[in-house]
């Protein structure tokens, strides 16, 4: 199905459609993305929120094609300036990644490679896209260390990754992944392996690049608080499924699906003082044994018998959907 | 690094003084030092002016000095059956086993690497299987048997290749050598593939496991996002790294490269010090076989040594400072 | 008190030690290769075992041996018995299949011979070193960090030039060899059992120092223990093979395996192969099937170790 927002004017930067990828293990086959769907328009960041294993950090490998074995994706479309990626072919992925599609990974630790230097580590993703020579790849290496930060950079350029602390690591995975201004960055929770402080300092920076060069940001992540400070627009992922999809000052402030609620519920800082912290009752379900209908029946305070059934992704209010039959209208309607 | 390198040094020293303790109390206490210094040969009067020009009437504390001593000086004793210095005999046959070594290691590279990267990289392939039963082959074939095999195969059923010596020589620097001359390299052939066998192996396993291992580390993945060709992630990306584990195991085995051609001499008829020590053992010229043993422990040592600067040089995360 | 604790634990172990037994035996047979190699290695042993019923001749009785029947292929008939040298004879008259069953003799004995004392002597001292840390934790462990730091070859060769040629010799040298191996085995595991809550609780109990040894450490060190042993016997039988075959080893009127292909070196050269291929083969043969189930035995035990 198409999806309704965000009601941009300019086309939007990339477009899932019914995105199915797989896992076949010899445990079963796991379904780790199940029709999802979302867009990103130009210079927008979208928020892509949900536990670990709900199938978040898939989707983000899988638009940029480097799901491995024994994963595949086995449906949907992702449409990136007019073509499909599901079915582009390597080279052309190849070309696109790094180029026109950046990734940042989460652990900065292990995001580079131990025994290159930076620079070399630098100049190859520039000679992988365009004819550029040592030095001219050098000194752009420079200029965008210095753009995300890093001091001195001449010096940090002949360093190797174990000389740099986590955060000034994680500016380097950054900075390449900037090297080409790319149109899209897909982030994923580039910021929970860094202290708070650091933290801070890289979002407010990848919100001032987004702003400034029009890139769109896929932003992976488990914390509702980097979300709200940093997305446009929010999708909440349970089981492979997105559950909840809307503006951002939509799902949070009027959570329509009941696990977006009760994620809600569990944030602290959103609570009163005093008052006890709601929890959702039970753990993830295995992606190998799914109840048939809803994925988040047996944790839900609000399943009825329809829940068996399995929910359609429909646009509940104006610019929010949810996968919900029984959504927390009141929320809606109290606002 | 000069501090790390002197502590190094000392450390290799003691290893030595320990190992010539060993040495001394296995040949002069373990065994009779009047049978094994003193040729079977002499007569009596011989006999007694020896024992008193070893020393062998003095406390053992006062003998192992003077062997000390003397061994400091180079001078481990004399061959009864060559009636030469042991040393000199030792370094005589050394350039053989030498280059039969470094032949050996460098096959098992050439080989061992390709194949444990396929391996690594298609695992459930039927190459990779293949590969993978053969190594287990490799480490469960006693060498002397392959040894016997090739020879039986390549030098009498086929004809190919020359069964046993090193063939012509060159003399470089007062030693001689095989390798620099065609046939020299046709005599060196087989006995570096047999003592190679079990390195091969080696290679290949660690190489594979090395492989899959770093496939998944998420700096390949990085790697792939950034848009490098399949080339490059491996050739440089994975490839450097499983260099360093392959590079210290592969050095760290010279050493019991050089000890296992013992057997590859003894197949091959390869004059070498291998060879030396198993006739000495024969015969109990017991002053050759202190002299091997003392010069493979050094070897040994001076291996070890080389093995942990080639470390640091390959792998950045090393920095001998801080050791 | 610690007696009715200890009685007690006791019968509600037993169900328990029953049903690993026996998922051991299934997770084993589920490898057809694995179980093919123990059958072959079990049908080895008893070849060995009952040699000198089966064999057709006693290769170690020169009086039986003729010297008209040296070197004949396989598959001769001796001019003077009228008995089948299937597997052909050796340089003097002796027929192979004799000889390369009670050559298995010896490498089957000297193996496992040496392998089981290695075994107790690198187990005490694995055990000593875990139980009594320390110095003598240190000590015993820079001791296998030098043996292990030798090639075998090496040690073997040092220990046969010391004390001399000779079949105790070698199995002396087989001897100092592996021990080692065990040592470390026996530590690491020990080490980690060691913390487990079941030790200090008998510890609490002050049971004394042998029972908590005896009953509890040493029964969890078994599985990885005899993963090592069936690896070292097998290596233990090569490095036999290579002594003998380096004449360093058993003496030339009883030749075991590696000696025997030793003695048909000199007319492999004259297209004479089957002194040295059979027995290399039955060598061969031994080693390979030890090794694959000494492999497997490692997958079998290990998930069950980390559990």
């Amino acid at each position: 199905m198409e999806p309704s927002i965000p009601a941009t004017a300019a086309p939007p930067t990339i477009q899932v459609r019914n995105l199915q990828t797989r896992f076949f293990t010899r445990a079963g086959v796991v379904p780790a993305v199940n029709d999802v769907s979302f867009n990103v328009g130009r210079g927008k960041v979208l928020g892509l929120v949900g536990e670990s294993g709900s199938g978040k950090t898939v989707t983000g490998f899988s638009i940029m094609r480097l799901v491995d074995e024994p994963g595949r994706i086995t449906g949907g479309e992702i449409l990136f300036d007019g073509r499909d990626l599901v079915k582009a072919s390597e080279e052309e992925m190849r070309q696109l990644r790094g180029n026109r599609i950046a990734m940042i990974f989460q652990d900065p630790m292990m995001t580079l490679n131990p025994v290159l230097r930076i620079d070399t580590q630098m100049i190859e993703t520039m000679q992988a896209h365009t004819k550029i020579s040592r030095e001219d790849a050098r000194q752009r290496a420079r200029d965008t260390l210095g753009m995300v930060g890093i001091p001195s950079p001449d010096e940090r350029l002949k360093a190797y990754p174990h000389q740099f602390s986590g955060g000034m690591r994680q500016r380097v995975a950054i900075a390449i992944a900037l090297l080409h201004r790319p149109e899209l960055i897909v982030a994923d929770e580039p910021t929970t392996a860094l202290d708070v402080t650091i933290q801070g300092q890289i979002l407010a920076e990848v919100q001032k690049l987004a702003a400034t060069t029009g890139t769109s940001i896929v932003w992976i992540t488990h914390d509702l608080s980097v979300v709200a400070g940093l997305a446009d627009d929010i999708a909440v992922m349970y089981a492979g499924e997105i559950a909840e999809y809307g503006a951002v000052s939509n799902v949070l402030d009027h959570p329509l699906h009941p696990y977006t609620h009760g994620l809600l519920g569990s944030v602290p800082s959103r609570n009163k003082r005093g008052e006890p912290l709601r929890q959702i009752p039970g753990t993830t379900p295995s992606l190998l044994s799914l109840p048939p209908g809803c994925p988040f029946q047996t944790r839900c305070p609000r399943a009825a018998d329809v829940c068996r059934q399995v929910p359609p992704m429909a646009e509940i209010l104006p610019a929010h959907e949810a996968r919900c039959f029984r959504p927390h209208l009141e929320n809606a309607e109290a606002a | 690094m000069s501090v790390y390198l002197l502590r190094r040094l000392i450390q290799a020293a003691l290893v030595m003084l320990a190992m010539s303790i060993i040495v001394f109390v296995g040949v002069y206490a373990i065994g009779d030092p009047v049978e094994i210094l003193i040729s079977p040969d002499a007569d009596q009067a011989e006999r007694a002016r020896a024992i008193a020009a070893l020393g062998l009437d003095k406390p053992l504390w006062q003998q192992y000095f003077s062997f000390l001593g003397a061994a400091l000086q180079g001078d481990l004793g004399r061959s009864f059956v060559f009636n030469e210095p042991a040393l000199k005999l030792i370094g005589q046959r050394a350039p053989a086993t030498l280059e039969l070594a470094f032949g050996a290691t460098i096959m098992a590279v050439i080989v061992g690497l390709p194949l444990g990267l396929y391996a690594g990289l298609r695992p459930k392939s039927f190459g990779a299987q293949a590969i993978m039963t053969g190594s287990i082959l490799g480490f469960s074939l006693p060498t002397f048997w392959v040894g016997l095999m090739l020879i039986m195969v390549f030098a009498v059923q086929l004809g190919w290749l020359p069964s046993t010596g090193r063939g012509e020589t060159v003399e470089i620097l007062g030693m001689r050598w095989s390798f620099l001359t065609w046939d020299g390299l046709a005599h060196m052939a087989m006995p570096a593939l047999n003592l190679a066998l079990f390195k091969i192996s080696l290679v290949i396993r660690l190489t594979r496991a090395g492989v899959r291992e770093t496939m998944l580390m998420d700096y390949v993945k990085f790697a792939r996002a950034k848009g490098l060709s399949p080339t490059r992630v491996i050739g440089v990306h994975v490839f450097k790294n499983i260099l360093i584990p392959v590079v210290t195991v592969v050095g760290l085995e010279l050493g019991s490269t050089i000890a296992f051609s013992v057997v590859t001499e003894s197949v091959f008829a390869w004059p070498g010090m291998g060879k030396l020590i198993i006739d000495s053992i024969n015969v109990l010229d017991r002053p050759v076989i202190v002299a091997y043993l003392m010069s493979i422990v050094l070897m040994f040592i001076i291996i070890n040594l080389v093995v942990d600067l080639l470390y640091s040089v390959l792998d950045p995360r090393v920095r001998l400072e801080s050791k | 008190m610690s007696a009715t604790t200890a009685g007690s634990t006791a019968p509600a172990k037993a169900p328990k030690v029953e049903t690993p037994l026996r998922r051991f035996i299934l997770d084993f047979a589920e490898s057809k290769l694995a179980l093919g190699a123990l059958i072959v290695f079990l049908a080895i042993v008893l070849v060995a075992v009952f040699a000198p019923w089966i064999a057709p001749q006693n290769p170690y009785d020169l009086a039986q041996l003729d010297i008209m029947d040296g070197r004949l292929e396989p598959g001769s008939v001796s001019d003077g018995t009228g008995m089948t040298y299937w597997l052909g004879t050796d340089d003097q008259g002796r027929d192979m299949l004799s000889g390369i069953m009670y050559g298995l003799r010896i490498s089957l004995v000297v193996g496992a011979g040496s392998a089981i004392v290695a075994a107790f002597v690198g187990a005490s001292l694995g055990m000593l070193a875990a139980y009594a840390g320390g110095r003598t934790d240190t000590v015993i462990m820079r001791l296998v960090d030098l043996q292990l730091s030798f090639p075998t070859i090496l040690s073997a060769l040092m220990i046969l030039a010391f004390l001399g040629k000779g079949i105790m010799n070698v199995v002396i040298a087989l001897i100092v060899v592996e021990w080692a191996y065990y040592a470390r085995t026996v530590r690491g595991t020990a080490l980690v059992e060691r913390r487990r809550e079941y030790i200090e609780a008998a510890q609490c109990l002050a049971l004394p120092t042998r029972r908590i040894i005896f009953r509890h450490l040493l029964p969890n060190c078994m599985p990885p223990l005899i993963v090592v042993a069936t690896i070292q016997i097998a290596r233990a039988i090569a490095l036999e093979a290579t002594l003998s075959f380096l004449g360093l080893g058993v003496p030339i009127t009883e030749p075991s395996l590696g000696l025997l292909i030793a003695n048909g070196y000199e007319y492999m050269l004259s297209g004479k192969y089957w002194i040295s291929f059979y027995p290399g083969i039955a060598l061969l043969i031994t080693i390979v099937s030890i090794n694959l189930v000494g492999d497997h035995l490692r997958d079998v035990l290990n998930p069950r170790l980390k559990k």
